[in-house]
């Protein structure tokens, strides 16, 4: 479609730029501090947590795992430590309440890459559109699951960008800016929203988890919505909204069920009617 | 998607028959890569406590808290293009080897036991096998008293001992030989950081790559009793050597 103004124009226009941008702003902050606290320790030596996604320790005390990794642990028929399934635990609990691909855009650093691959093909206009089914990504979650059943080993962790980049960030990247570049290519130029919103096995496991999750964005004003369209264009899996926003007539729920929504907020921001809020499933 | 009104049976079957194939095909392709890259070079050392190296690579979720609570910051995590499977830690004797902590905090630190937990006393690590590679060029062996990884050695004594060997026509004195033995020595690789020479002469590898394995057959000790093979029943009437069977007579069966 072709567009007349920019994306969120119009909210910058009624709400200022802070408000138009304060949970992209808050999500970068998120992103960023997660990377650095990681950070902190090699770099000043100063530990508060240690490890990476993958698992990590709070101040010695409290340990983070990541749950999708050690389902595969499990399915390669090792039984890990009790402090690593704790690990897994607390983070599931935690998921289950502010919904699971919170991790997609408030803690993996792709997202820092393919929001910005997404950005500059905006302004380009770039349309890099082939297409797949967006249902791919539980193909290859499931192939993960079944390669680490089949083989005994964590096959996916040899070849996964996300914990490569994270782990490389943390660690020492060396030629993991490769990867870095390529997911940022194939995002610009190959396929839109292609890697985050179609392929991604870790968010699409994630994504299970969004389905049951506490934690929601809702339309709640949505006799409000003027049709701008700019929701759809600014939102990182738009098929979730309609339900949410257009089901008015059909006596819908005004929260937005899917467990794909990556709670980024950004539809609120770029709203100028202020039709979305965060709020809990109903 | 799903619930495009123009989406036919077809039309979805062959969607879902795609995305499938997709999917199968690059697992396949990544089974035989994990294949590849499962065997470690001879010189990469994985940590003490490290499940047999195929387990390894299903419980280690490359976190690296072994890394980060290694006092000594000999281990690494593998990068992309090494050839140690992706993000696994490991550690290279020659550069740094391990100090054998007594409290080992590297196996502590691991969240899934692929640095198994049951190792508690840091002499029973097995991290790998010493092996005095080069007779040639070893010190020892041209007749020089060196000794350097015998006296570096954390288990002084019992892990490398000095055999004498004895002189020959044209030398003066015996040689003072090193020798490893494989039921004490925990890979830590202190011996092969220390050799003297330019290149080390005596070299920590992975066990199952240092040590030859008899065949599954009859062994006998020095007062002709036969020993048994791990796994091999005692109370058989039949010899697994039909020979010894017939032998021993038919009183016996």
């Amino acid at each position: 479609m072709a567009r007349l103004t920019e994306i969120g124009a119009a909210a910058l226009h009624s709400k200022g730029w802070f408000k138009s941008h304060q949970w992209l702003l808050l999500r970068r902050l998120c992103q960023l501090s997660i990377l650095g606290l990681f950070l902190l320790g090699p770099v000043a030596g100063i530990w508060l947590i240690k490890g990476n996604l993958a698992s990590s320790m709070i101040l010695e005390t409290v340990p983070l795992s990541d749950p999708y990794l050690m389902l595969q642990v499990l399915l390669t028929g090792h039984v890990p430590e009790l402090v690593g399934l704790l690990g897994a635990a607390i983070v599931l609990v935690f998921y289950l309440l502010v919904s699971g691909r919170v991790y997609c855009s408030w803690v993996c650093p792709i997202n820092l890459v393919t929001d910005a691959a997404s950005g500059l093909q905006r302004r380009l206009g770039i349309k890099a559109r082939t297409h797949y089914s967006r249902q791919t990504r539980y193909w290859l979650l499931g192939m993960t699951l079944v390669l680490a059943l089949m083989t005994g080993s964590l096959v996916w962790e040899l070849v996964n960008p996300v914990s490569i980049v994270f782990r490389g960030l943390v660690f020492g990247l060396g030629l993991g800016w490769g990867v870095i570049v390529a997911l940022f290519l194939f995002e610009l130029l190959v396929s839109h929203r292609g890697w985050c919103g179609h392929l991604c096995p870790v968010g699409a496991f994630y994504g299970l988890l969004g389905r049951v999750s506490l934690l929601r964005v809702v339309a709640a004003k949505r006799e409000q919505c003027n049709d701008c369209m700019d929701c759809f264009d600014v939102c990182p899996e738009p098929q979730v909204i309609r339900p949410a926003l257009k089901g008015e007539k059909g006596h819908q729920s005004p929260v937005i069920k899917s467990g794909l929504c990556t709670n980024c907020g950004r539809c609120i921001d770029v709203c100028s009617k202020d039709v979305f809020r965060f709020g809990l499933r109903k | 998607m799903a619930i495009n009104k123009g989406m036919t049976r077809r039309n979805f079957l062959l969607n879902v028959a795609g995305s499938a194939c997709g999917a199968t095909l690059l697992g396949a392709g990544l089974s035989v890569y994990s294949r590849q890259t499962a065997s470690m070079p001879a010189l990469m050392i994985r940590p003490p406590g490290a499940l047999d190296e195929e387990a390894f690579l299903g419980a280690c979720v490359r976190c690296g808290q072994c890394v980060r609570d290694c006092p000594y910051d000999i281990l690494h995590l593998a990068g992309l293009g090494e050839s140690v499977p992706l993000g696994s830690p490991y550690f290279v004797a020659r550069e740094e080897p391990c100090r054998m902590c007594v409290d080992i905090p590297c196996v502590k630190a691991c969240p899934t036991g692929a640095l198994d937990h049951s190792l508690e006393n840091i002499d029973d690590a097995r991290m790998g096998l010493a092996v005095l590679v080069d007779e040639e060029n070893c010190l020892a062996f041209r007749g020089m008293r060196c000794e350097v990884c015998f006296y570096i050695c954390p288990l002084l004594g019992e892990a490398i001992t000095i055999d004498l060997l004895p002189k020959t026509g044209s030398e003066k004195l015996p040689r003072f030989i090193p020798v490893v033995h494989s039921d004490t020595c925990t890979g830590c690789g202190m011996c092969e950081g220390a050799c003297v020479l330019q290149e080390a002469a005596i070299k920590v590898f992975p066990r199952y790559f240092a040590l030859a394995k008899e065949a599954e057959q009859h062994r006998y000790d020095d007062e002709g009793q036969k020993l048994m093979n791990e796994g091999e029943a005692e109370d058989t009437p039949f010899s697994s050597d039909p020979l010894e069977t017939i032998k021993s007579g038919r009183e016996s069966l």
